[in-house]
């Protein structure tokens, strides 16, 4: 049955992170940009807000609520709205907690998720790029080959979010067919971890390159054991989240838009008054709104544990074609202003860009 | 909850309207060539098919509300090429009728809402900008006189009435404009030709005279007789209001070509062993593949904002922002799908041989009537920068 109606929990979740995102993120996104690193008082409130803990089972220190993608696009657009790169930061340890949920052993959950359900930040995260620019979650060159009941890890990751701090990482790496994820602590032997030289969007969230030089695993430390991880589903995952942060930025560029556009006078009049900026606007205003139905649909078939990768392939590249071009416009519509670092209309453009490509080009 | 999902119950009625829109796919070819052919009462296929009304009645309540499911419907049908093997204009049906339920009085809906009535707004030189209207009516003892030249009419020639905009006093703009109910046969209506056109052939477009053509004085829909100086007449807006209903309609139709097109395109493409493999990587995809994906993404996009507008419809909430937006998508879609389509398909899809052209001249239109893709972004222009109709234009 077809409706677009969000549940309570949903409008609740939704009002409260919007307004969450309109008074402590958005006053500070352009500062914590321009600073390059967000304050661990932003984090710590981020993470108070219990996103990551909401969806962990009460058996292991969580809040016990129902795990949905489709609530966690809601979330996301409203955060990433706010400041994109909390928003990134705050779905970091989700994207190895999810995960986990999803597909881990009865004993990888108990041995890990604990360490996300207490009141302090802690930092996990999925290491899925790569070096190449010719990278596809498809093309991994990380290998994974198995040595008795364990196994060998040997790669390069790229822009592993929170590699400074993460306990954990959640590897991507591959056997031959298929994509395994695998456990990694960061102390393992023959991991190494160096600093991002920086990246041109989500500025301020601390990225690091792991280099896997035969990195020795135990058995247990392969996602979901003999099962194994159903890739399709943890990229999809993935890539709705991101979408659906692409589309808040969208959403608050357009919102920033609409005012000064009343207010700045050409030739007489506010340049909204003109076509040529009403209908970019007016172009604005529909894709936000187009861009987000897809998302929910994407979203809301990985609730229904169905395959989403056909709806997930579709709202990516939807929301890449558009996202880009409505905060390019959003910046067209500020001028010269907008080229102007006081203002975050390049800091939306640069964030748009980045984490539409961030998320690995679409499909498995 | 957030759903996309079709019941089986209704996913059956929906193989349903497709076979049977499929089914009439072997006339269309005729009716393109004999445009202003009528169509039969029923094409002997009909019978195979059960009719809409009673596979509606089997419906559940607790299944996808009405107006969305019409969407649903609409796609279904609308996506084929086939023409309607039962005439689908009925009494009520009409253009009109929406108007006439919108703006007239209990009486005047019991009274015309059973005939195919059409709606006659669209004169040579006021279209979109509906103020501009030159046709008048004067009251004359107990009758109004009509005189002006209309353009545009949809199911013109068929229809049994007409509701016609005209204006009783051009001093008070927009506010002036009343609409009139003329019946065909009437002294001074005359209609001046049936136009030609690129495509939507089996809908019939009127162009008419209106020359001291008299109706009697309680024709005036909403028999409002008083001319407010004021913008935003309770009138102008009642027909408005009709756009509001209709906009996602109109929508589904582009929406529906567009789906079309880039289905027509998928099949025939993977009979030649060329198809998109959805688990397959960025980089493994040749730019037909990416072509079809992103065809696929844009109308797959543009039918949701059309069910959303109509969903709010259901939900009783307001809808006019939405409205436009999906008519705007509609409008979008109607026009880059299919062209790709046939980009992708190369010089056999232009040849009579096949349907694939038909989508583009099909639904071509939908950008342009019920009002333009240009138009629905001045409304939403207008909405999210608080703007009156007077200060964007």
């Amino acid at each position: 049955m077809i409706s677009f109606q969000l549940d309570e929990e949903q409008e609740l979740i939704r009002d409260s992170l919007e307004g969450f995102a309109r008074e402590v993120l958005r006053p500070q996104a352009r500062a914590i940009d321009e600073a390059g690193a967000i304050p661990d008082e932003i984090l710590a409130q981020g993470w108070e807000l219990g996103l990551v803990a909401a969806t962990i089972p009460e058996e292991y220190g969580g809040s016990g609520g129902t795990r949905s993608p489709m609530t966690g696009a809601i979330m996301l657009e409203q955060l990433g709205g706010g400041c994109a790169s909390l928003a990134s930061a705050v779905m970091a340890s989700s994207t190895f907690v999810n995960p986990l949920l999803d597909f881990g052993t009865d004993e990888q959950k108990r041995d890990y998720l604990p360490l996300f359900a207490g009141p302090e930040p802690h930092y996990a995260s999925l290491a899925l790029q790569e070096s190449q620019f010719g990278f596809g979650a498809d093309r991994l060159r990380t290998k994974a080959e198995r040595r008795g009941n364990g196994w060998v890890l040997s790669g390069t990751k790229r822009l592993v979010p929170f590699g400074d701090r993460a306990s954990h990482f959640l590897v991507l790496a591959t056997g031959g067919e298929a994509i395994d994820a695998f456990i990694v602590p960061r102390d393992a032997k023959g991991l190494a971890i160096e600093p991002e030289a920086g990246t041109m969007g989500l500025k301020p969230l601390p990225t690091a390159k792991l280099s896997l030089d035969r990195v020795e695993l135990p058995g247990g430390a392969r996602l979901g054991g003999d099962n194994g991880i159903d890739a399709a589903r943890l990229l999809n995952t993935l890539r709705v989240a991101s979408a659906a942060i692409a589309v808040g930025i969208s959403r608050t560029v357009t919102d920033f838009a609409i005012p000064y556009a009343k207010e700045r006078v050409a030739f007489g009049e506010p340049i909204a008054k003109k076509q040529a900026i009403a209908f970019m606007l007016a172009d604005m205003h529909i894709e936000c709104d187009t861009m987000r139905l897809m998302v929910w649909k994407a979203a809301s078939q990985l609730d229904q544990g169905a395959d989403a990768t056909r709806a997930t392939v579709l709202a990516q590249d939807y929301v890449r074609r558009h996202a880009v071009k409505v905060a390019d416009d959003g910046l067209q519509i500020f001028g010269g202003h907008g080229f102007i670092r006081d203002l975050p209309l390049e800091m939306w453009l640069r964030n748009t860009r980045t984490v539409t490509v961030l998320d690995g080009p679409a499909a498995v | 909850m957030i759903d996309f999902r079709i019941s089986e119950a209704d996913q059956h009625i929906l193989d349903q309207v497709a076979a049977e829109g499929r089914a009439g796919e072997k006339y269309a070819r005729h009716f393109e060539e004999h445009e202003h052919e009528p169509l039969p009462e029923a094409f002997p296929e009909a019978a195979e098919f059960e009719p809409l009304p009673r596979l509606l009645a089997r419906r559940s309540k607790e299944d996808t509300p009405p107006a969305t499911f019409q969407m649903l419907l609409s796609f279904a049908r609308q996506s084929t090429n086939g023409v309607p093997l039962r005439n689908a204009l009925r009494g009520g049906g009409g253009l009109g009728n929406a108007a006439l339920r919108a703006a007239g009085t209990k009486e005047q809906i019991e009274k015309w809402g059973g005939l195919i009535l059409a709606m006659s707004i669209t004169e040579p030189g006021a279209g979109s900008d509906t103020k501009a209207i030159q046709s008048t009516a004067r009251l004359d003892g107990e009758e109004w006189v009509l005189n002006g030249d209309k353009i545009f009419v949809t199911t013109g020639i068929r229809a049994q009435g007409v509701v016609v905009w005209a204006t009783v006093d051009k001093s008070a703009g927009r506010a002036g404009i009343k609409s009139f109910l003329v019946m065909k046969g009437t002294q001074g209506f005359e209609i001046v030709r049936q136009e030609k056109k690129l495509g939507i052939r089996t809908s019939d477009t009127a162009a008419y005279a209106f020359r001291d053509c008299r109706v009697p004085r309680e024709n005036l829909l909403g028999l409002d007789e008083s001319v407010p100086r004021e913008k935003g007449s309770a009138s102008y807006r009642g027909v408005m209001k009709t756009f509001n209903m209709t906009r996602p309609g109109v929508a589904s139709g582009g929406v529906a070509k567009a789906l079309g097109a880039v289905g027509f395109a998928r099949d025939a493409l993977a009979e030649d062993g060329i198809k998109v493999d959805w688990q397959a990587g960025f980089h493994q995809r040749s730019a037909t593949q990416q072509a079809l994906i992103e065809m696929e993404a844009d109308a797959e996009a543009a039918s949701l904002t059309v069910l959303h507008a109509a969903w709010l419809a259901d939900m009783g909430r307001p809808n006019n922002v939405e409205s436009s937006v999906c008519k705007a998508k509609g409008g979008e879609v109607c026009r880059t799908v299919p062209q790709r389509a046939m980009e992708l398909l190369g010089a056999m899809s232009v040849s009579h041989d096949h349907l694939v052209e038909k989508y583009l001249r099909d639904g071509r239109i939908s950008d342009i009537y019920e009002g333009t893709g240009q138009i629905q972004r001045l409304i939403i222009a207008r909405s999210i920068l608080g703007y009156s109709s007077e200060e964007l234009s």
